[in-house]
């Protein structure tokens, strides 16, 4: 079996927001790149199928030079190589097509995204990409069993879960549950040293449009400060939750 | 050329957030001048669309599509909105439109903006305002297009009543064995709970409240209020709630009127998946605790003391207020 993971390169979880050049940027000073944490649980995953399974690894991400140290780490976990399109990822549907020239390109039996990543939220990359491969498609999926016959995912959905027979070649948009948060890896110094080793293609992008665009970003507006209802008299949140605040 | 809409039901009954995408596709229609068209999928009560501003209903009936589909959901909207010339398709929030969405933005070639939080800045060009960065920020997005999808979030834009007349016509998409090829095995659901994506409160513990056997409170006091129980992350990993219940950056967001976090630190990667919450209230014996800071209304103190005295005094309210 042969896996791609499309890594995106995001703002480490406990970054400041910021936004720069008149509101039109994201602020990159001072933030951390880290590979994004819905990735993570599919790279991992797909490490488990190469360990236990037998399964090529690559991985893939749209993205500057900028972005070489975070598909580093993912060669330091384990997988075998690496491509990047040297391209900014500007929107959802052009990051999808250049991946999908990636996986067409590649054979690819299984794709594995996350189902969102966390700066832009967009959450359309791995649906659009299955659809332009004519791939099967399972979204926020949270179990994933590949053998001869076919693949078993399970996926969340409003209140619960689903599972769902399908078969190769798949794209899934993943999450946290593909594998349990302890399972995740830290590169250690001989995955650091081997992954020196490893392929790192750069690729140049294809033409393709862009459909959307940001044009300005803002913050949240500044809240006020916090209301302290005193513990020894509850009755008084009751009453402003349903005399100030209205929600009962 | 009307403004097409996806209405989601659930066994026959639309949802909540098909009302509000309705809502919100009248505004979007009064500004382009044009109509509003639905699409529903083996939904009974389609007329009472036309409460929300839907002048005519797209009816399709098909056995095939009892369950929900992706790829066949899709279709049938794609088709829906070419038979309609629709330019603009707004869609709802949830985790089957989520799924649908991107697969009915490659099959029409459209622009997709999902979590979008507000009517459009601007319908020329068309601009619309959405979270990002995990609800740490806003974008104005152009929907550059010819097409373009508005994926609209839970609870953003409200529903509201524009009283039309609907006509309702049957609509049979062709759909075909390529439309199947994932199949649903099994669903798993809690049934006759408010579920957190359309819950208008919810009640959340995290690792303050020690063990899952103290959740009896949790569920007792969601239970007073009508709402839907979520965690932090910790509590899902240390196996004590589900992972479906995990709120935050990584795991749901949660939009409701009110968020009630028992227990909670409020470390940024939580308050990311809450902040759309219009009303927050924490519970919490450390008056240092970070969420006081993102919250509306606070009590310091011992959960486990603070928790039953809310129940009574809310059980007294709903008493006094029936
Ligand atoms: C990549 C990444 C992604 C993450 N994503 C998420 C996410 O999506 N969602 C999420 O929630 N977290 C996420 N986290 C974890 C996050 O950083 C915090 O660790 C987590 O939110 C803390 O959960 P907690 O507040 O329940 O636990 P703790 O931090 O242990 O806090 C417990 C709180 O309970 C209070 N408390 C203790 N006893 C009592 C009592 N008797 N009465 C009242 N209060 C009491 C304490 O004062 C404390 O404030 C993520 C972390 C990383 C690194």
């Amino acid at each position: 079996m042969k896996i791609l993971v499309c890594i995106s390169s995001v703002p480490d979880t406990t970054s400041k927001i910021n936004f720069a050049e008149g509101d039109t940027k994201f602020d990159t000073n001072g933030v951390q790149f880290v590979i994004n944490p819905n990735d993570e649980f599919g790279l991992t995953r797909a490490m488990w199928f190469k360990e236990k399974q037998g399964a090529a690894v690559h991985v893939a991400t749209v993205g500057g030079a900028q972005t070489e140290p975070t598909i580093r780490k993912a060669l330091a976990i384990g997988a075998d190589e690496a491509i990047r399109i040297n391209a900014e990822p500007t929107d959802g549907f052009f990051v999808a097509r250049q991946l999908a020239e990636v996986v067409k390109n590649g054979g690819y039996d299984l794709v594995i995204a996350g189902r969102e990543s966390i700066d832009y939220n967009g959450g359309m990359v791995p649906g659009i990409l299955a659809t332009l491969l004519d791939m099967n498609f399972v979204n926020t999926c949270i179990g994933l069993e590949v053998d001869d016959s076919g693949a078993t995912a399970m996926r969340e959905i409003d209140g619960g879960k689903e599972t769902i027979s399908t078969s190769l070649p798949l794209v899934v948009g993943g999450q946290k549950g593909l594998v349990e948060e302890s399972d995740l890896r830290i590169p250690n110094m001989r995955g650091i040293m081997m992954a020196r080793k490893k392929a790192l293609n750069v690729v140049e992008p294809i033409d393709a449009p862009k459909l959307t665009n940001d044009q300005k970003f803002e913050k949240p507006a500044a809240k006020g400060p916090v209301k302290l209802v005193d513990a020894e008299n509850v009755g008084e949140l009751v009453n402003l939750l349903h005399n100030e605040a209205k929600v009962i | 050329m009307s403004v097409l809409v996806y209405t989601e039901s659930d066994k026959g009954k639309f949802k909540k957030n098909a009302l509000e995408v309705a809502s919100y596709a009248h505004k979007v229609a009064q500004e382009l001048g044009t109509n509003v068209t639905a699409v529903t999928i083996n939904a009974d009560d389609d007329a009472s669309l036309g409460n929300y501003g839907v002048s005519k209903v797209l009816k399709v009936t098909n056995d095939q599509l009892d369950t929900f589909n992706a790829k066949a959901y899709a279709n049938t909207i794609a088709q829906g909105a070419e038979a309609e010339g629709a330019k603009v398709i707004i869609i709802s929030s949830s985790a089957d439109t989520k799924f649908l969405g991107p697969i009915l933005t490659a099959k029409l070639n459209a622009g997709y903006v999902p979590n979008v939080v507000a009517a459009p800045d601007s319908t020329s060009p068309f601009v619309v305002k959405r979270t990002a960065f995990s609800n740490k920020g806003f974008a104005h997005t152009e929907i550059s297009s010819e097409t373009k999808i508005v994926g609209v979030s839970n609870n953003a834009y409200g529903v509201h009543e524009n009283t039309v007349s609907a006509s309702v016509e049957s609509f049979s998409p062709t759909l075909g064995d390529s439309d199947f090829t994932t199949k649903s095995i099994e669903i798993d659901k809690v049934v006759g709970k408010a579920t957190i994506a359309d819950a208008d409160v919810v009640v959340s513990g995290g690792r303050g409240l020690k063990g899952p056997e103290n959740w009896g409170m949790i569920e007792e006091l969601a239970e007073v209020l009508g709402a839907a129980t979520a965690c932090s992350k910790p509590v899902s990993d240390l196996g004590w709630r589900s992972h479906g219940e995990h709120v935050g950056q990584t795991g749901k967001p949660v939009a409701s009127n009110l968020y009630i976090a028992i227990g909670i630190s409020g470390a940024i990667q939580h308050l990311a998946g809450v902040s759309a919450s219009k009303t927050k209230v924490v519970i919490n014996n450390d008056p240092e605790a970070p969420f006081f800071k993102a919250a509306d209304y606070g009590i310091v103190g011992d959960a486990f003391e603070v928790v039953p005295k809310l129940i009574e005094k809310l059980k007294e309210f709903k008493a006094q207020n029936a």
